[in-house]
């Protein structure tokens, strides 16, 4: 094995590989900058440079990796389910459920997404793929009246986890984000402490803007962790290194295809590896 | 936090602009800024280097630095640059010009946006264009996805074609062709599934589905809050199907939007529309020059 002395082209090479993994110029000079630190001019060869960079990472996202539990007495835990268009949300949620129905929680889905032309259909579909109980209303109906009657359902029948879904929708519409405020609201009238979970869900193939969508849907609907789809391409999800830098949400799972088994935990040390290149 | 950046970049402009002569070296450096502010507006790193070498190689020349504001002829090179590899102030529209039924194909990544962008360019077809559109869903594998594009038939008063349970995409295809030639339609939109550019399979299916209907257009839908991946995608897409433009989705948002860049670079082919909302109707022209200003955070 060929090796070379850790020099500032080799460092540069390394922050143009972070950068093409959308980890962003300021987290990627960071890491740069640490690396530098502890061994510049030390000879080194590729692969250890490769595991000196994942290392790096997966220091910085263990502490956030955390798998979703039920755990909420009373019962039912609600986890809200948001983002922006298109991300990935009606289909995780499906997984979701699926999951949890694994492992042998009762589990009910609320369609609050009522504006996206046949929304409530696809999550319906994916209600009864999974087996589960949806709770719907018309289409262009109003999501906080559909959410409140999902809990009151749910309270009702003993349901372990209620999963909302909600329409997409950019961080800077401000009526649309004024809605998921009520939305949350609404959750919280039978029951305080839902919902229990705010879940964020981030598309990979996004780039710097997920820290935007981060920072406002933090804001207006207190997300308490993220989950990242789309994981299967070659978007490599870099940037939620900056997020575990500057938010320290819980990162949950990652979605790694379109099909009901696609949802895998979050693994701090995986994802490293992949974003430097090693695996 | 998002806003110290152009702030940043306004300075080195201001800074640029303010000063008379001018060494290589101070172009260098605001060049240096300027590679910066577009790796944060996510233009992907191969792009945005190719992009402030042919700059910084213009910004240096005799003339410029010689000139009586050399700082502002700098800043112009920049954005004049970048107008131009968005492709110049000209911004084709859509390519009707066929022997009907004219076949549209919208193709591209999951979530992008082609559903909701197909309703769009029939809505459009029919009241600019004047022309008779018919819309049909190819996507098998999303739930509800020919559901989603029947809804949006009836909202937007555009025929959609059946849905018939269980036949395949191909096939589907033939069907819409075969339809909108009895029916004389003047234009055929074809919606696809979201699809991976590593998914081999679902690749190969694009490529039949473009080898039965000769289209006449086929255009890429892309997110504009895309990362660096834009890239992949667009290499990819662009070497399996010939396609001959791109729409840039949720403009609406505040995506600084370097995906434009790298798309229009890598593919060769002209972004046509931008998508503003989720609303029918929110679809325009694309604009270089805005999109420039926004990427460069100005
Ligand atoms: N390849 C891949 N596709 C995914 C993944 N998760 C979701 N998708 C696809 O992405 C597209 C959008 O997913 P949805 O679940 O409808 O997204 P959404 O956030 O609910 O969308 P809106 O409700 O319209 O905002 C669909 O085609 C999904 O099949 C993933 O992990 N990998
Ligand atoms: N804000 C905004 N939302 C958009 C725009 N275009 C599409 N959307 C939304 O993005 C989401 C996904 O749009 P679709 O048209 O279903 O995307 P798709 O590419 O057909 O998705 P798949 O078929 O699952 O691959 C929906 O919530 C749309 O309403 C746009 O220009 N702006
Ligand atoms: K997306
Ligand atoms: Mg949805
Ligand atoms: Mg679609």
């Amino acid at each position: 094995v060929s090796t070379a002395k850790l020099d500032d082209a080799t460092l540069d090479d390394v922050e143009d590989a972070l950068i093409m993994s959308d980890l962003g110029p300021s987290a990627a000079a960071r890491i740069r900058e640490r690396l530098r630190e502890k061994r510049f001019g030390l000879e080194i060869s590729e692969r250890e440079l490769k595991e000196a960079v994942a290392e790096e990472i997966a220091e910085i996202l263990r502490p956030v990796a955390k798998p979703l539990e039920i755990t909420a007495f009373p019962r039912p835990q609600v986890l809200l389910v948001i983002g922006v268009n298109g991300s990935g949300k009606t289909t995780t949620i499906a997984k979701l459920a699926h999951l949890l129905q694994e492992d042998d929680y009762g589990v009910m889905l609320a369609a609050g997404d009522t504006f996206r032309a046949a929304a409530i259909g696809q999550l319906a579909t994916w209600a009864e793929r999974v087996g589960v109980p949806i709770i719907r209303g018309p289409e262009g109906g109003d999501p906080a009246s559909i959410v409140f009657d999902a809990v009151k359902a749910a309270t009702d029948t003993g349901i372990d986890a209620l999963i909302v879904d909600t329409a997409g929708r950019l961080q800077n519409k401000r009526e649309l984000m004024d809605e998921l405020a009520k939305i949350r609201k609404v959750l919280g009238r039978l029951n305080p402490e839902a919902p229990h979970d705010v879940i964020l869900v981030l598309d990979a193939t996004n780039g710097q803007n997920a820290l935007a969508q981060i920072d406002v849907f933090k804001e207006v609907a207190g997300v308490t962790g993220l989950i990242m789809t789309k994981l299967d391409g070659t978007a490599r999800g870099g940037v939620l290194v900056a997020a575990a830098e500057q938010y320290g949400l819980p990162i949950h799972a990652i979605g790694v295809g379109e099909k009901i088994d696609d949802l895998r935990p979050f693994d701090p040390d995986l994802v490293a590896k992949v974003i430097a290149g090693v695996a | 936090m998002f806003d110290n950046l152009s702030d940043r970049l306004g300075g080195v402009f201001d800074k640029l602009k303010g000063r008379g002569a001018l060494k290589e070296q101070d172009v260098r450096d605001a060049m240096r800024e300027v590679r910066v502010a577009m790796l944060e507006a996510d233009v992907a790193l191969p792009v945005a280097r190719r992009f402030i070498d042919a700059v910084t190689e213009k910004a240096v020349g005799q003339d410029v630095l010689r000139s009586v504001t050399p700082g502002q002829q700098v800043v112009k090179i920049v954005h004049d640059e970048l107008v131009e590899m968005l492709g110049g102030e000209e911004t084709p529209g859509l390519n009707l010009d066929a022997k009907p039924p004219v076949v549209i194909i919208m193709v591209g990544l999951q979530g992008s946006g082609k559903t909701t962008t197909t309703a769009k360019l029939a809505k459009l077809i029919r009241e600019k264009h004047g022309k008779k559109a018919l819309m049909a869903s190819l996507d098998v594998n999303r739930p509800a996805a020919q559901e989603q594009l029947a809804v949006l038939g009836e909202q937007t008063d555009i025929a959609t074609l059946p849905i018939v349970a269980g036949q395949q995409p191909v096939d589907i295809a033939r069907r819409a062709m075969e339809s909108a030639r009895l029916q004389n339609v003047d234009v055929l939109l074809l919606d696809t599934a979201g699809r991976l550019h590593v998914d081999e399979a679902l690749m190969a299916e694009m490529k039949a589905i473009s080898a039965v209907s000769a289209p006449t257009e086929v255009l890429l839908v892309v997110d504009s809050l895309t990362g660096q991946d834009a890239v992949n995608v667009a290499q990819s897409f662009t070497g399996e199907v010939p396609l001959t433009g791109v729409v840039l989705t949720r403009m609406d948002g505040d995506a600084r939007g370097g995906a434009a860049l790298s798309m229009r670079h890598v593919t060769g082919q002209p972004i046509k529309f931008a998508g503003t909302g989720e609303k029918l109707d929110a679809i325009e022209a694309f604009h270089p020059s805005r999109v420039a200003d926004r990427i460069l955070g100005m």
